[in-house]
């Protein structure tokens, strides 16, 4: 293509076998010997193969390269980028080489595990090597970036993993931002009866939790409230907080209950109490809730709504009821931001043939959850939806609304155990007889299985089948008044109808239903379930791809309370880490905008994932914040001007990069 | 005035000749223009698409590339019978979905000089086209004789909300189409249960025992249910709850008497029409009772005495979102 011109930069190409993972369908001799006979006019001047280029050996063997050949520009040919780049990039620096010097070719993910045909791969190896060579000619010294980190955090969310993050930052010293949607923190989990597999009271292990969370001096409570608006990039946010008007000050009120206990108006509490009981229009969710000061909810309130009652302002003995409270918005300054949204119970109703919503006694877990607590509706009776009659017979089915592509795909991971939770539940505060159905048993953490093994023993029985339907429709004399469970029990390969006097539905987890667009807000992105994605599920679940932004609990996919506490307590080491380097290091690859080019029309000011895009009105062009940029070549795309260009992704390097791709083998 | 074409089926002309003459007798206060298919033929019932699918297709393909030559301008092909429905939209998506048997197909309506195109026309039940064009609303307006009293049991049959290739159906296991249809005309609906189960099909001819059983069921939940009658919208599940009835009682020694009548019975009833103009007296399981019930003051359910008294309000029932029972509109 191009001929030998002394202008080429020194450049060496190596080639990896990574084990036989690449060497199994790439022929790496050939591409070795190759790369240094007709890629020495474009500056090739060495090509090594070794089998792994990523050990600490096959480092130094670039290192020793650019210190005694001189090399200006490496390009190393192996795993994908997101692996090895840095590890690479890091060679080169320790030898003096600016890092954004050495590229990588993916011959492993794009090549070798991808193709079937050696001859084919060997060459689709070269072209896209070749390619990168000529690219890495136009590649330019990079800086990296250096931005302050202000020491406040803030956490999304006063969930169980919410409260573990906060009070991991707020113990080491730190300020903590916690908001919470509800009137008090405390999240499912302060919904449940017990937890498995141990039994423990649910509220009993969280209230301590919540208490701490109230009361450190380190934390800023801010319930009853919602991020409304997030700007700024890693180090600095600036975060506005609405604070929805309570009606209630918190400066006078004492918690004392009066409000409620005189309120006159019943609700039925969709939330705390899953539908199957009652709250007051003024209201705390539960007695222990954190804080203590109730809320009035204005579109059931009877002041409100008709402009006569004020029985709670009548009766309190502090005034601390103020029905002209308005909505307040509080703007904070935080460098790193937690989120742990939680997730939403799959709607039973989806599955019209388990009659959830029309057959009464089918109920979902999280309503039994509620009627197994003592602080529930039935003060931790089971009973049918009468409220008097105890079932003596019990279905629980598993898998509703997961592990089926009608639904949801995934596991939801916690179904299992839960069901086996209620199980016991049952037996010892009714004896009545209980039926699993189940697809396949889940029990694989530590104890849990252990915990299977008690229930079996208790006598509990197991149908391993998918529940086709569950119906009032008796067809003998003895389903007469029950609710028939019709199942393939696969084990013995047979239809059996069970009847049954109680169905609980043990109902999977989803992403919050506004999951995207708090994703929106904050510059993250979800997976195809609708999950917060994770920068890498494996190596770092708690990160995402936008700096300063961490994730943590249900909101990245389902999980039991350990995973949970564990997600928050990494999610707040990792935000430390930060605070303690007090700045960040950025990357440079990031898009700029050349002002001359500009013609300001604002193609590019909405496309921007990271909001890091604005408009400057009285210049009249586009600017890009550069902490915030994460470099993804978007707006570059867009630019009908062509006035964007990304460094690292230069017209230039991609031209050469096309050329050398072409230029045949 | 809303034009279909019209693709009658054989049953209408013979075992459910009530549904015709009631379709017929309420057609024109809905609005409906209906212009036959010219030349149609047998949609091969529930028998032939199991024997060999070209020969089945083609029979079926014949009769939309009538229509669709015939449509000029009409989109829709409306038919009354669930299996011809049922059958008509099969062969649409098939022809589609397996382009070889597309062509097969073809090759074979070539020969009659026709062609189809999958996808050219639409093709409904008269019971999608009755909620969903003509609307709830032009319903009630039409009735001067309230259903009142009337305690009936909605069948829907097993063949129109499954598979629901087009998404026509608010649901597969519970659609509440045609319940909302006899609310519609003042009658009490009961929350029937079984209303998108099998009844049995052509195993009346091949294995009547199983055939007698899923009647009885069937029936003895309609009548579990305290319905007076029960409502169809499929020749087949009429013939097999109707003819069959006595045959089950004799085989399972039950003395069951559920009338089955079509869903346009009871609309024509509903809009004035006279018993005989709405089909009435076709049937073998007499009406006479049922049709009785019509005026009659419904009783107040006995209040339910509580048992143990307990603190604060009872447990409330369980609530639907707002896609449950309907068209998921959320997602």
């Amino acid at each position: 293509m191009s001929e030998n011109t002394p202008n080429k930069p020194k450049i060496g190409v190596y080639t990896c076998h990574c084990g036989t993972n690449i060497s199994s369908m790439v022929d790496v001799e050939n591409v070795r010997d190759w790369a240094k006979e007709h890629l020495g006019s474009e500056g090739v001047i060495v090509s090594r193969d070794y089998k792994f280029m990523c050990s600490s050996l096959g480092q130094e063997l670039i290192e020793k390269d650019i210190k005694e050949l001189g090399l200006e520009r490496v390009v190393v040919a192996a795993c994908s980028p997101h692996l090895h780049e840095k590890t690479f990039r890091g060679a080169s620096e320790r030898a003096g080489l600016n890092p954004y010097l050495t590229e990588m070719v993916s011959i492993r993910e794009q090549v070798s595990w991808v193709h079937t045909d050696k001859v084919v791969a060997t060459a689709k190896a070269k072209s896209l090597i070749a390619g990168t060579v000529e690219r890495v000619a136009q590649n330019a010294p990079l800086e990296k970036l250096k931005v302050p980190i202000n020491a406040n955090t803030l956490v999304v969310g006063g969930g169980i993993s919410g409260i573990q993050a906060a009070l991991e930052v707020a113990n080491a010293g730190f300020h903590v931002y916690l908001v919470e949607r509800e009137p008090s923190i405390g999240g499912h989990m302060a919904q449940f009866d017990k937890t498995f597999p141990t039994l423990d009271c649910s509220a009993c292990i969280l209230t301590p939790r919540m208490v701490e969370a109230g009361s450190n001096p380190n934390i800023t409570l801010l319930t009853w409230s919602e991020v409304v608006s997030v700007t700024g990039f890693v180090g600095a946010f600036n975060v506005t907080i609405k604070k929805k008007a309570r009606f209630v000050n918190e400066e006078l009120c004492t918690g004392c209950g009066i409000c409620w206990e005189k309120c006159p108006k019943s609700v039925i509490d969709d939330v705390y109490e899953a539908g199957l009981g009652y709250r007051k229009a003024v209201y705390t969710p539960f007695a222990q809730a954190v804080p203590k000061y109730p809320v009035i909810d204005k579109p059931n309130c009877t002041f409100f709504q008709k402009g006569t009652c004020k029985a709670c302002e009548k009766f309190c003995p502090t005034n601390a009821i103020d029905f002209n409270q308005k909505d307040e918005y509080l703007n904070v300054e935080v460098g790193n931001v937690i989120l742990a949204t939680g997730y939403d119970l799959f709607d039973a109703g989806r599955v019209t043939n388990y009659g959830y919503g029309r057959l009464p006694n089918v109920f979902t877990s999280m309503e039994f959850e509620r009627m197994c607590n003592a602080s529930g509706p039935t003060g931790g009776e089971i009973t049918l939806r009468d409220g008097i009659t105890k079932p003596q017979t019990v279905g629980i089915i598993h898998c509703v609304g997961s592990r089926d592509k009608n639904y949801n795909n995934y596991c939801s991971t916690i179904c299992c155990m839960q069901s086996l939770k209620f199980a016991h539940l049952v037996k010892e505060r009714t004896g009545a007889d209980v039926y699993e159905f189940y697809i396949d048993m889940r029990t694989a953490a530590k104890s849990y299985d252990e915990f299977y093994q008690r229930v079996l023993d208790e006598g509990t029985l197991f149908v391993r089948g998918k529940v086709a339907e569950v119906t009032d429709a008796a067809r003998q004399p003895h389903e007469k008044g029950k609710l028939i469970v019709q199942v393939e029990d696969t084990l013995i390969g047979k239809q059996r109808r069970i009847p049954v006097d109680m169905v609980l539905l043990s109902i999977g987890m989803e992403p919050r239903a506004d999951a995207k667009e708090t994703g929106k807000l904050f510059g993250i992105s979800c997976s195809s379930d609708g999950w917060f994605m994770e920068r890498h599920p494996k190596l770092d679940p708690i990160s995402t791809m936008t700096e300063g932004i961490y994730i943590a609990g249900c909101a990245t996919g389902p999980k039991d309370i350990p995973g949970s506490v564990s997600q928050g307590a990494a999610a707040a080491a990792r935000v430390l880490d930060k605070i303690l380097q007090k700045e960040v290091e950025l990357e440079p690859i990031r898009a700029s905008v050349n002002e001359n080019k500009c013609s300001g029309c604002r193609i590019c000011n909405n496309l921007c994932p990271f909001s890091a895009i604005s408009f400057m009105p009285e210049l009249g062009i586009t600017r890009i914040n550069p902490a915030l940029c994460q470099g993804c070549g978007t707006c570059v795309a867009a630019c009908p001007a062509g006035a964007i260009s990304g460094t690292g992704f230069s017209n230039e390097q991609i031209f050469a990069q096309i050329d050398g791709i072409l230029m045949g083998i | 005035m809303s034009n279909y074409i019209f693709y009658p089926g054989c049953s209408m002309e013979g075992s459910a000749k009530a549904y015709y003459d009631s379709l017929n007798a309420i057609k024109g206060s809905l609005g409906m223009n209906l212009q036959e298919i010219d030349d149609w033929n047998c949609c091969g019932a529930t028998e032939y698409v199991g024997m060999n699918l070209v020969p089945a297709y083609s029979l079926i393909a014949r009769n939309l590339a009538l229509a669709a030559n015939q449509a000029k301008g009409i989109d829709t092909v409306m038919a009354p019978c669930s299996a011809c429905y049922l059958n008509l939209e099969k062969a649409d998506y098939y022809m589609a979905e397996r382009p070889t048997l597309g062509e097969k197909v073809n090759e074979a309506l070539a020969a009659g000089g026709l062609h189809y195109d999958p996808g050219s026309i639409q093709i409904r039940h008269l019971l999608d086209v009755i909620i969903n064009d003509i609307g709830l609303e032009t319903v009630k307006s039409k009735v001067t004789n309230p259903l009142k009293g009337l305690r009936v049991a909605p069948y829907l049959g097993c063949m129109v909300p499954r598979p629901d290739y087009q998404h026509r159906w608010s649901d597969f296991e519970h659609p509440s189409e045609l319940d909302d249809v006899l609310k519609a005309l003042g009658a009490e609906v009961i929350d029937f249960p079984l209303k998108t189960n099998c009844c049995g099909g052509h195993m009346t001819q091949i294995g009547p025992e199983t055939a007698y059983e899923l009647i009885r069921r069937l029936v003895s939940s309609a009548e579990e249910n305290k319905a007076d009658i029960m409502v169809t919208v499929c020749p087949m599940c009429q013939m097999n709850l109707d003819a069959y009835q006595a045959e089950t009682n004799r085989y399972f020694g039950t003395n069951f008497h559920m009338p089955i009548v079509f869903f346009t019975q009871l609309m024509a009833l509903a809009f004035g029409k006279t018993p005989k103009e709405a089909g009435f007296g076709m049937e073998l399981t007499s009406t006479k009772d049922a049709l009785a019930q019509i005026g009659k003051d419904v009783p107040a359910p006995a209040a339910v005495k509580p048992g143990k008294k307990r603190e604060g309000l009872p447990m409330p029932a369980p609530r639907l979102r707002k896609y449950a029972g309907g068209k998921v509109t959320s997602e």
